[in-house]
């Protein structure tokens, strides 16, 4: 019983959260993965795509509850997602018209794409601000609570509860979903090898007729959905604050070098690498000793390795021990010169 | 000779620029914003230095500038009474020991015959040892010393020197920090240092966010000493009091621009100094090497230059620049506030200064510096007027109409990305383009 109860806090604090944030890390670091294989930069502008497509789900959000479309006890925000999708979509196709493609045709060096990405972050935070202001949204209706901690006590009769909130289960589902179709896509349909290889080798791949324009056009849509679901989930399960975009980028990219950049599956190991991290060295292990050992041997203060303040702090420590130790990451990424 | 008059004429627009919200904003604002310029110039000189001259990506400016500021605290606060008994010795012997336990790791990691999963172990168990060994020690005076008046202290304090000392020692402690970033990281590729350095100052000021111990935290501390006299002890002066009568405007005002004059005036003969430091560098044979390492690693390696050695020290001398302006920037503000060292002001802000102004020529980082802090200021009041100019037609009770102007302060963000984006596209050497040797 008291290993039970131990499991469920560890569940509870641990295993739920860190796979909730863990999912919406994979997502965003899918996306700028994907843009580093077959773009060939570091796209510091991820974060403001995710804050855009949010913002995009909050606007139609308010127009569906405006006009009383309701799906029972479903979050609006997840019917909408579809029509967000889009915008995000036409706006990095606008994005990389106006400004990436310029860069691509003259064969710039990565960094100076680099810098150029941040000219669109700067960009597209400022609009973002101008159309929806700094403040704090939370736009999240509907049933709020899969399982409540009271329900979850009286069910077993255990002391510690278990709380598992709908923003989370949704963001589990629909990143499983959207993973499954993104690998299906890149592994059997004959879009996503020729993306494969135009990523793996760009002058063989235009040898054997792929079109170049059109894997970018794929690309972009591609990352501008990942980035909008992650940014919707994101903002579901925490709040919306346009700021908070911007201090998401490094996490994100955390979880794509430490995974390996260039490589999906490694991004994905290295959203939840990064999210697991942040919350087992942020945890206070008292309670659950208090469970498994006797009173009498249990230590003073809260056993915590780095007080939460450092939360977001332990994401940069990984990130640069793994630069440091293996710059390619747990499987090996793509280097690009 | 071309050159010349078109550097001339870029710097004279800028005074007339700043001049113009002298006069019709005022002047106690528009020498607020000249000293603010010249902190941003100096910071971009830094930056110009490893990004123009040897190509190194630096995105940790926001942690180098807080590592001056933090400087400030260390040498000019009055030392907090009592933090000896509560065992401050402790915390240094802890820290000792922590480093002691990495150094060792390292010494292992490069020295020993173990296999490569053996060294990993060892170095793992070594470090979490250190760590804990580290917190074992340190955690009891930390809390002691917090609980120190904590209202006004509850933080080591300083040595009570002038603060003016205070500038030096943070470009030393900024180049510390660097030397050892750089050891670390400059065998990076170029995103990868971007990310690294990015990650690390983000680290820093997680740091100085929450060791109350050794910053106050986001408790601020607030009162710092000032190298310029206080306007209040100004206000009583009798040749002060002659100004008024011979300009005619308020005694509060005066003083408070003498005081920003005499800022302007320190910082104004730094920045020289360090820009002529500069000059002299870049047109010595270490800058020709520099260019040479900067254009093609390979050959100048092949030339017999050590790339490493060399980018490395120039990832600590334009850091120490950074450092330096970090803690101008803090004495001017008077106090010292963790949560105000934002990546997107601290560090994109001033990589746009070094684009635009034009990588590479450090007068090219001068103007930048002071164009792009400008409008960053100024776009504020700019937005908001074209917001109201384009709305005149709408109602002032239209929703639209008065959300735009809620927000037109958020223009600058695209202002600023917009200026980059165009520059970059348009004119990526810059406004004042590297000169050709």
């Amino acid at each position: 019983m008291e290993f039970l109860n131990s499991f469920i806090l560890i569940t509870n604090y641990i295993i739920v959260p860190g796979l909730t944030y863990g999912s919406q890390l994979a997502l965003g670091a899918l996306g700028i993965t994907i843009v580093y294989t077959v773009l060939r930069f570091s796209n510091f502008a991820h974060g403001e795509f995710m804050s855009f497509g949010t913002m995009s789900t909050i606007l139609l959000t308010w127009v569906f509850i405006d006009s009383n479309i309701k799906f029972g006890t479903f979050p609006t925000a997840i019917i909408v997602l579809p029509f967000s999708i889009i915008f995000t979509i036409i706006y990095c196709l606008l994005v990389d018209k106006f400004v990436f493609k310029f860069y691509r045709q003259q064969k710039s060096k990565s960094v100076i794409a680099l810098i150029v990405s941040i000219g669109v972050m700067f960009f597209t935070g400022g609009l973002i601000r101008f159309i929806i202001g700094p403040g704090d949204k939370n736009f999240m209706d509907g049933e709020r609570f899969i399982l409540k901690a009271k329900d979850f006590k009286m069910l077993t009769g255990l002391d510690e509860g278990l709380t598992i909130k709908s923003t989370q289960g949704v963001t589990i589902i629909l990143t499983i979903l959207l993973v499954i179709l993104l690998f299906w896509f890149l592994n059997k349909t004959k879009t996503g090898k020729s993306m494969r290889a135009y990523s793996d080798n760009q002058e063989l791949a235009l040898l054997s007729g792929i079109n170049p324009e059109r894997i970018v056009l794929i690309t972009w849509i591609i990352t501008g959905t990942l980035a909008c679901v992650a940014g919707t989930l994101y903002g579901l399960d925490k709040s919306y604050k346009p700021f908070t975009y911007l201090h998401l980028v490094l996490p994100i990219f955390a979880a794509a070098i430490v995974g390996g950049v260039g490589n999906p599956i490694g991004a994905i190991i290295g959203g939840f690498v990064i999210s697991f991290s942040e919350l087992l060295i942020t945890f206070a292990y008292k309670k659950f000793f208090f469970y498994i050992i006797p009173d009498n041997f249990l230590p003073d203060g809260l056993l915590q390795i780095l007080s939460t303040d450092y939360k977001i702090a332990v994401s940069f420590i990984i990130l640069v021990l793994v630069l440091l130790i293996k710059p390619t990451g747990i499987y090996k990424g793509k280097i690009i010169e | 000779m071309q050159d010349k008059q078109h550097i001339i004429l870029l710097f004279l627009s800028m005074f007339i620029l700043i001049a113009f919200v002298g006069f019709f904003q005022s002047w106690n604002l528009a020498l607020t914003i000249f000293n603010l310029c010249i902190i941003s110039s100096i910071m971009s000189l830094g930056i110009n230095l490893q990004w123009g001259n040897a190509g190194i990506v630096n995105f940790g400016v926001m942690g180098f500038a807080a590592l001056g500021g933090l400087a400030n605290i260390i040498v000019s606060m009055p030392p907090t009474a009592k933090v000896w008994d509560a065992g401050a010795i402790y915390i240094l012997i802890g820290i000792i020991i922590f480093i002691l336990s990495i150094i060792f790791s390292i010494l292992v990691w490069l020295k020993s015959r173990l296999s490569k999963k053996k060294k990993y172990i060892i170095n793992f168990l070594l470090i979490i040892l250190g760590y804990f060994l580290m917190r074992y020690i340190i955690d009891s005076p930390i809390k002691a010393i917090e609980a120190i008046e904590p209202a006004k202290t509850g933080y080591l304090g300083g040595l009570d020197l002038p603060v003016i000392i205070s500038w030096p020692i943070g470009g030393l402690l900024a180049a510390l920090i660097a030397y050892v970033i750089g050891k670390i990281s400059l065998g990076l590729r170029s995103d990868y240092l971007a990310i690294a350095t990015l990650g690390i100052s983000e680290i820093i000021i997680y740091i100085l966010k929450n060791e109350d111990w050794l910053s106050r935290g986001v408790k601020n501390v607030n009162g710092l000493p000032r190298p310029v006299p206080y306007e209040i002890d100004l206000q009583s002066d009798p040749w002060v009091l002659e100004l008024t009568k011979f300009f005619n405007i308020p005694v509060s005002e005066i003083s408070s621009i003498i005081v920003k004059l005499s800022y302007s005036c320190i910082f104004l003969l730094i920045l020289l100094v360090i820009l002529l430091l500069l000059e002299i560098a870049q047109k010595s044979p270490w800058g020709r090497m520099m260019r040479a390492i900067r254009d093609n690693e390979v050959s100048a390696n092949a030339m017999g230059k050590d790339i490493k050695t060399r980018h490395l020290q120039v990832f600590v001398i334009g850091s120490a620049i950074i450092g330096i302006a970090g803690a101008m920037l803090t004495t001017l503000d008077g106090q010292f506030t963790p949560v105000t060292y934002q990546p997107l002001r601290f560090t994109f802000l001033i990589w746009i200064m070094v684009i635009i102004g034009g990588s590479g020529n450090n007068f090219g980082s001068i103007i930048g510096g002071f164009l792009i802090w400008f409008f960053w200021v100024q776009s504020e009041p700019l937005g908001l007027w074209f917001i109201s100019q384009i709305t005149t037609y709408i109602s002032d009770t239209n929703i639209i109409k008065s959300h735009l102007l809620e927000n037109a302060a958020h223009i600058r963000l695209m202002f600023m990305g917009m200026i980059l984006l165009i520059t970059l596209r348009f004119a990526p050497k810059g406004l004042i383009p590297e000169v050709k040797r």
